[in-house]
């Protein structure tokens, strides 16, 4: 019997349904614009790839031999499949409830490296499979296949770089890591890797070439995230993202798949346009975060003339004066919060203001924190109602009629100093806070942040500095509001 | 011919992408792009694929199958993780309202 006919209404069916899992996935996506569609959106998505997975058994499962006869895939190995799916549903669900709050940033980091991961090597199985089937390759398919072999370990080790620095592991410095020659090293790897890319589509005779590239790429991919320090992490995060999805579009490419090459655009595309936001709230451009080496390689001025005598320290008690009379508090969290796990006590000490009738507004600079809206998931996590927390544009005009404006471990995103023509962050956009009544800075000591400079805010006539860990200043805080 | 027709879907879907998210709030940043990871995924489609490729043809070959399945690990922790961990966030923004 022939099942020609039969395996061609497989095809167009397989098609169709790979279809609906990437419309799906559009949905999906558009259903995360908004906080109140967003689990919804995310359903959506995982109901396509669900689609996509299950599709994929009958789209590779089913074939047909030369003689025109249907051919089921055997099942000698099938425990193989079963324990990598299964083994790898349980870490992922481990991982992503394992994780705390504050330690997002660098899980999404790893779970894009496995992801970049997986697209190298479906790409290079396919390629030996190619390579053994036919003796002359379709261009474009080799083409796809160094890119994704080169995207894919970019992404595989820059990820695990990045994770290493995010979680604070020794051996991978918070601080870029430079050294003389290292932007001529990079580009020379890059380049030879592109030549060594031309030499494998024109000739492909060995996989060879391909691992190579691999290498190759995972040495870059180490030597790109390295040089870059901790407070740029959400733009390499954001790139990282958008590799992740270009390495599985490339591998759509190579397979000739459409969900691939939907699903990994999409992503490619996301990823590209959060880069870009991230590169704007620091008024730097791609390049220079990527090669620039900033973020805490100079040190040069300490800011004790700016700071001499200038800095008016403070206690919990002050402090609850002044908001015992204020109308109107904005918090400003960054960093330091996530690090000193303060967020609980931000929350307390909301409510207790807001009993008395205090307005609470918190105000998100866009790269506060370590990757894209971390802020907001910290704060979410405590409750405290999105509308509540306002970016730059909506909060900025506020801030004069505002009473106290409590910073929490953020530094260079509230530095007057960017308004400045030759600073090193001018025309970085920040929160001026320094134009609201009083300004109580919570913060460890006067060192600097990321930007390595100092911050003329603390020497402000209206600026209060509060030493110490953020936890514990916020809970003497509370007490001392509350005793009042 | 076909490969003109992919990168057709290619351009047409980063022009789909740009459009979708320029419209995501600063607020989602942080799930959409766990959600987005989720769905880079989508390679377990070519895991499956390269597996299943061998057992159907029952050319099986031992590297290629070991490294087949080492990718749908990878893809299969990159998916579920993704998915699950951009719901715990998504159900805190929730929250009260």
């Amino acid at each position: 019997m022939n099942y020609q006919i039969l395996f061609d209404v497989k095809e167009v069916l397989v098609a169709l349904t790979y279809l609906v899992s990437a419309i799906f996935f559009v949905l999906g996506i558009k259903n995360l614009s908004k906080p109140k569609t967003a689990p919804r959106g995310n359903m959506l998505g995982a109901t396509g790839m669900l689609l996509a997975f299950i599709t994929a058994f009958i789209d590779f499962g089913i074939v047909i031999d030369v003689q025109g006869e249907a051919v089921l895939m055997q099942f000698q190995y099938w425990y193989i499949l079963v324990i990598a799916i299964g083994l790898g549903a349980i870490t992922g669900v481990w991982a992503a409830l394992g994780v705390k709050m504050t330690g997002m940033p660098q899980m999404v980091a790893i779970f894009n490296g496995f992801g970049g991961g997986a697209s190298l090597l479906v790409a290079g199985v396919y390629f030996g499979f190619e390579l053994a089937r036919s003796a002359t390759l379709d261009l474009p398919m080799l083409v796809a296949t160094v890119l994704s072999g080169l995207i894919g370990a970019v992404t595989f080790s820059g990820s695990f770089i990045a994770y290493g620095k995010l979680q604070g592991i020794r051996l991978v410095p918070d601080k870029p890591v430079t050294f003389t020659g290292d932007l001529a090293l990079k580009f020379l790897l890059l380049i030879g890797l592109l030549v060594l890319g031309g030499i494998m589509v024109n000739t492909p005779d060995t996989t060879l070439w391909y691992w190579i590239i691999v290498v190759g790429g995972l040495v870059l991919g180490i030597l790109l995230v390295i040089g870059i320090g901790g407070a740029d992490m959400p733009v390499v995060i954001s790139l990282l993202n958008s590799y992740s999805g270009l390495a599985a579009a490339a591998t759509g490419f190579v397979l000739g798949n459409i969900v691939l090459i939907i699903a990994g655009s999409l992503v490619g595309a996301s990823g590209i346009i959060l880069t870009t936001i991230m590169c704007k709230a620091m008024n730097r451009s791609l390049r220079n975060v990527l090669f620039g080496g900033f973020g805490g390689a100079k040190t040069s001025s300490t800011g004790d003339d700016i700071y001499e005598g200038k800095i008016t320290a403070t206690s919990a008690e002050e402090i609850a004066m002044i908001l015992e009379s204020a109308q109107r508090v904005a918090i400003v969290p960054g960093y330091g919060m996530a690090v000193a796990r303060a967020a609980t006590p931000v929350r307390l000490l909301t409510e207790a203001l807001e009993k008395n009738g205090v307005e609470v507004v918190f105000g998100i600079h866009p790269v506060a924190g370590r990757m894209p809206g971390h802020m907001n998931v910290l704060l979410a996590e405590e409750n405290i109602p999105y509308d509540k927390l306002l970016d730059l544009d909506s909060i900025n005009p506020t801030f004069p009629q505002t009473d106290v404006v409590i910073v929490l471990g953020a530094n260079d995103v509230v530095n007057p100093l960017a308004r400045e023509k030759d600073s090193e962050i001018a025309g970085m956009p920040i929160l001026d806070v320094d134009k609201a009544r009083t300004c109580v800075v919570i913060k460890r000591s006067l060192s600097p942040g990321f930007a390595g400079i100092p911050n003329p805010l603390f020497a402000n006539e209206n600026t209060l500095m509060y030493f110490g860990d953020g936890k514990s200043t916020m809970e003497d805080l509370i007490k001392a509001y509350k005793e009042l | 011919m076909t490969i003109i027709y992919l990168i057709t879907i290619f351009a047409m879907a980063v022009f789909l992408g740009f459009e979708l998210i320029t419209k995501v709030p600063a607020t989602l940043h942080t799930p959409l792009m766990s959600g987005s990871n989720a769905i880079s995924g989508i390679t377990i489609v070519g895991a499956v694929g390269v597996l299943l490729t061998q057992l159907s043809t029952g050319d099986v070959g031992i590297l290629p199958f070991i490294l087949g399945a080492i990718a749908l690990f990878f893809a299969t922790v990159n998916v579920v993780g993704g998915f699950v961990v951009s719901h715990r966030m998504l159900d805190k923004f929730r929250g009260r309202k």
